[in-house]
């Protein structure tokens, strides 16, 4: 008898599982598209390709007239960045150290607390961070800034608690036995070990910081967005090429910085 | 007499080994920062103003009010939940031949250029760019939203998958290949099995990440709970924007641990 069996991948009833949970992906996603198209406009969609056409000929050429008048906002991208970034990092590294088991002074209390701040920054896009900032601060910089910085923390905290908690215990057991403080075991034990990847996070989170703050100013935060935001409003298509152009251009450039800093720390 | 050993240890540079480069990227930086702050025209007459509406803020996200605006909420819930879903399933079934299209030890030069284009459009342009394009096409509403999450899928699910045939174990192919099977036979019985555990949990992944993206492109018009937030902040109506807040934070930690979940199972 047992040299009748026929080899299969998987058993009977894994086969079965497997094809209901296909059906039932099948079944929700058709649900879901009914749902989400009930109220589209077919007529606005079979005319996509005419629209499109017709936007993209407007968008040809470019405006390079416009690039002098895009270097404020450029400059103002970078530094919402930069800025955003270094805030960030400063309240990101404190909330590392309480989140990661082996520095954390009171993991049962704090530890929650920590996390929940990384969870709830890492939720919120930083766009809706400044649209709310804009809404308290006003309109400008010091929106976006925050907004980065505020969005930066989950990034920034997640990844370096968890390069502390995985740092060499004994290194830290080390530093103990020479009699040193606590705070003496986090400055020459775990810090050193997680430098290099701390400052490749950091460069890692401004490259993406960069993007991010090209589009803020759609909601009011200044820099490129604002720009792209008054081109689209009065339907200067030229120049918002211009402005994708100079933003696409940025973000390569920041992206090529960044990767070689990080080639170099790692 | 050994007076001239250093007595004082001193920290051996960690990242840039020549003293005098780092003194200058240092110095350079600070300038920089300097001046990036000066720029930084600091309104305080305006900044003292919003205090008030920070503060109604923080009281509206204690007591967040999920009851005066819940047809709106639940509406751009409704749009937020379809949209993630349809556009992950979408853009993961466009993305498997692009990935493999993608993959340099499968794919032929031409396919994979034009494969690795398309990825690196769909990677390099944010979202919220493309939704602005996919609105003036075809209008506001959850539809552009979809069809700018499928096109942000694209670029990430078939990079990665692209990546991942590209370190497959190259015995199993050979093997495959050697009972002379076809090109899709290879596909289908030595790649998709090496790749199939990574592909559901990067889909998982991409769902969480879509979600989290249906919460945004609705600022610009393309639907999910992102529009409903955008017009309850613009009528100062924190309590809903915090209700909408929360219900955004507790669905991406359901999502998070839901997908860290079925990736740790499926794997």
């Amino acid at each position: 008898m047992a040299g009748n069996r026929i080899w299969t991948f998987r058993t009977p009833r894994a086969r079965l599982a497997l094809w209901a949970g296909w059906l039932g992906l099948v079944a929700l996603f058709v649900f879901c598209w009914q749902v989400m198209t009930r109220g589209t406009i077919w007529a606005f969609v079979w005319d996509a390709p005419t629209q499109a056409r017709d936007i993209f000929g407007r968008m040809f050429p470019p405006a390079l007239a416009y690039v002098p008048e895009l270097m404020v906002p450029l400059w103002d991208t970078l530094n919402m960045a930069t800025l955003g970034t270094m805030l960030g990092v400063a309240m990101a590294v404190p909330v590392a150290f309480l989140a990661a088991r082996n520095t954390s002074p009171a993991p049962r209390l704090l530890r929650p607390v920590a996390m929940f701040v990384i969870v709830a920054s890492r939720s919120i896009n930083a766009l809706i961070w400044a649209l709310l900032l804009v809404a308290i601060l006003g309109p400008g910089l010091l929106a976006g800034i925050i907004a980065i910085a505020l969005r930066s923390i989950g990034f920034i905290g997640k990844l370096l608690y968890e390069a502390i908690e995985e740092t060499d215990a004994r290194q830290v057991e080390a530093v103990t036995a020479t009699g040193a403080s606590r705070a003496q075991v986090v400055g020459y034990a775990i810090v050193p070990q997680v430098l290099p990847t701390f400052w490749g996070i950091t460069v890692f989170r401004w490259d993406i910081n960069i993007r991010e703050s090209a589009i803020l100013g759609l909601v009011g935060a200044g820099g490129l967005g604002l720009k792209l935001q008054a081109s689209l409003n009065t339907l200067a298509w030229p120049q918002v090429t211009m402005i994708l152009i100079v933003i696409l251009g940025t973000v390569v450039v920041s992206e090529g910085i960044s990767a070689k800093v990080r080639r170099a720390l790692i | 007499m050994t007076a001239a050993y250093p007595t004082r240890w001193r920290r051996p540079p960690q990242i840039i080994r020549n003293r005098r480069l780092a003194r200058a990227l240092q110095l350079g930086f600070a300038i920089w920062l300097i001046a990036a702050l000066a720029t930084l025209d600091l309104d305080w007459a305006r900044v003292a103003e919003g205090w008030s509406r920070a503060l109604r803020f923080v009281e509206g996200f204690l007591q967040p009010d999920f009851t005066s605006r819940w047809r709106d909420i639940s509406r751009g819930l409704v749009e937020s939940l379809t949209m993630t879903l349809t556009s992950t399933v979408v853009g993961v079934a466009i993305s498997i031949p692009i990935g493999i299209g993608a993959a340099r030890n499968i794919a032929p030069r031409w396919i994979y250029a034009v494969c690795r284009s398309i990825i690196a459009v769909s990677r390099a342009v944010q979202e919220i760019i493309i939704a602005i394009f996919f609105v003036t096409m075809f209008g506001f509403g959850p539809f552009a939203g979809f069809l700018t999450l499928s096109f942000a899928t694209i670029g990430f699910i078939a990079k990665l998958l692209a990546d991942d045939i590209e370190d497959l174990d190259e015995a199993q192919v050979e093997a495959v290949r050697a009972t002379g099977a076809g090109f899709l036979q290879v596909i289908n019985y030595a790649v998709q099995p090496q790749v199939m555990p990574r592909l559901i949990g990067l889909s998982v992944y991409r769902l969480d990440i879509n979600f989290r993206e249906s919460s945004v492109i609705g600022i610009v018009g393309a639907g999910g709970i992102g529009a409903t937030l955008n017009t309850s902040i613009d009528r100062y109506e924190y309590d809903s924007a915090g209700a909408i807040l929360l219900i955004i934070i507790a669905i991406v930690l359901l999502a998070e641990y839901g997908s860290s979940y079925l990736r740790k199972h499926l794997q």
